[in-house]
């Protein structure tokens, strides 16, 4: 039995977070896997996603993961990144595919034509560090009030039950970046690419027992 | 709010960081994975590695390089230089990188932007863009390090490149390179007044001025510099300090 499985569902590059992984947990087993088995035995589970949503759902069916992957966020510790964060809710703007819908809600593209305070175009995707305002949970122990992750993403998720918000973020407006039900935490950013941050979250993570 | 970014740049060839001026009259910096160390440690925000190998031999060297990198520094990396062909984003990505940026095969063969962002996503392509003015407000497209002139428009280029998917662009003035003079603050703001997608301004950094008045003055979203980190000039600490002095949002 493996103690952390990063799914693998041919969607980009994997490697960055098994190595931040393999950084903060230098004793555990850690496998990047697209073996329906391992990742039902594994302890915890790490769901990551990079590209477009459509994409990331297609090839998880493809691979025959699906179910794998609801039942692993119903049971045991389960960390979703990016895309993995947005692939819990109903349905996405993105290509207009339906998600895992784990989660209620959905998931937004950002405005184009948004401008900053001093009037200045504000790109999308929104990309590099942001500030992280959160809520009292396990994995921000440790964590610095507002402390910046990186981020890269041109959607956001909107989640109907506003309790399920663990953090927010601004660009301009506030949006969701992180939630949480139970044994299940997401988030938008990368903690992966996160330096001190990024990595205390994926040890909490490591660490959780929800 | 999100933070401008300030991104060093490694220029690598047989293992060695160097830095040129306009791509030429190359000088040793020295060795890439300490040097990485060392910049992550002052809070740089990226790292990009520009592998500017002339010989193919030496193609290994840049992956050694990244997978080291990539184990001890985690933060987004960029590579560049060299990238032919979807295969080569896939070995680059694998090898530890973040993103990959391309450059002379976009202009060869622009549908290799369109191939590699439906493959691994807009987030992890950069397309850079070497640019030399012709007449004010006009800037052409070159390739191969500077050598080769395309008759292409750099404003028209890039929005193509954001067109077919480009996640971001790395904007370098030709002009400017290694002069230590500033930025081409008109070539910045042309490009990303006409673009949605985030522009690095590079090319020509000799003070922590000109990084204010690149993001200021040109609007980019990244600023990247090389000389004045490489030879200790400046720390990238105190690069983000001078920003923030003057109102620039940066992380510290």
């Amino acid at each position: 039995m493996v103690d952390v499985a990063v799914i693998d569902y041919g969607m980009g590059n994997l490697r960055s977070v098994e190595q931040a992984l393999r950084k903060v947990a230098p004793d555990a087993e850690i496998k990047v896997t697209d073996d329906a088995d391992t990742i039902a035995h594994a302890g915890r589970v790490v769901f990551p996603g990079q590209g477009a949503m459509p994409d990331c759902m297609r090839e998880l069916d493809a691979r025959g993961l699906r179910d794998v992957v609801l039942s692993a966020a119903g049971n045991k510790p389960f960390l979703g990144i990016c895309i993995g964060l947005q692939m819990l809710f109903e349905r996405s703007a993105e290509g207009g595919v339906a998600g895992l819908g784990i989660l209620h809600g959905k998931v937004e593209r950002f405005a184009s034509n948004m401008h900053d305070a001093q009037g200045n175009k504000l790109k999308v995707p929104h990309m590099g560090w942001n500030q992280v305002h959160h809520v009292q949970h396990p994995l921000w122990e440790g964590i610095e009030q507002d402390a910046r992750f990186y981020f890269v993403h041109s959607y956001y998720v909107q989640p109907q039950d506003a309790s399920l918000v663990q953090a927010t973020s601004k660009y301009p407006q506030s949006f969701v970046c992180a939630v949480a039900k139970n044994n299940l935490f997401a988030v938008q950013f990368h903690p992966e690419k996160s330096h001190t941050a990024g990595l205390k979250l994926l040890q909490n993570f490591v660490q959780w027992n929800p | 709010m999100l933070a401008k970014r300030i991104i060093p740049c490694l220029d690598v060839t047989a293992g060695r960081v160097v830095k040129g001026v306009s791509f030429v009259e190359l000088r040793d910096a020295g060795d890439p994975v300490e040097i990485a160390r060392r910049y992550n440690e002052q809070g740089a925000d990226e790292l990009t590695f520009l592998d500017i190998t002339a010989s193919s031999d030496d193609r290994g060297i840049i992956f050694r390089i990244i997978e080291q990198v990539a184990s001890q520094v985690f933060i987004p990396l960029t590579v560049g230089g060299g990238v032919r062909e979807v295969g080569d984003v896939r070995n680059l990505l694998n090898a530890g990188a973040d993103k990959v940026s391309i450059n002379t095969s976009a202009v060869l063969n622009p549908q290799l932007v369109a191939d590699a962002t439906a493959r691994y996503g807009s987030q992890c392509i950069v397309v850079a863009i070497d640019a030399k003015q012709t007449v004010p407000g006009r800037w052409e497209v070159f390739t191969h390090g500077g050598r080769n002139a395309t008759g292409l428009d750099a404003v028209a280029w890039a929005k193509k490149m954001q067109d077919l998917g480009a996640g971001e662009i790395l904007l370098t003035s030709m002009d400017r390179d290694g002069q230590k003079i500033g930025f081409d603050l008109a070539l910045t703001r042309a490009i990303t007044d006409a673009l949605d997608i985030p522009v690095i301004a590079s090319g020509g950094v000799g003070n922590l001025q000109h990084l204010v008045d690149g993001v200021k003055k040109g609007g980019a979203d990244a600023v990247l510099a090389a000389s004045i980190f490489h030879f200790g000039e400046y720390t990238v600490l105190q690069a983000k300090q001078f920003m923030a002095a003057q109102g620039i949002e940066v992380r510290l």
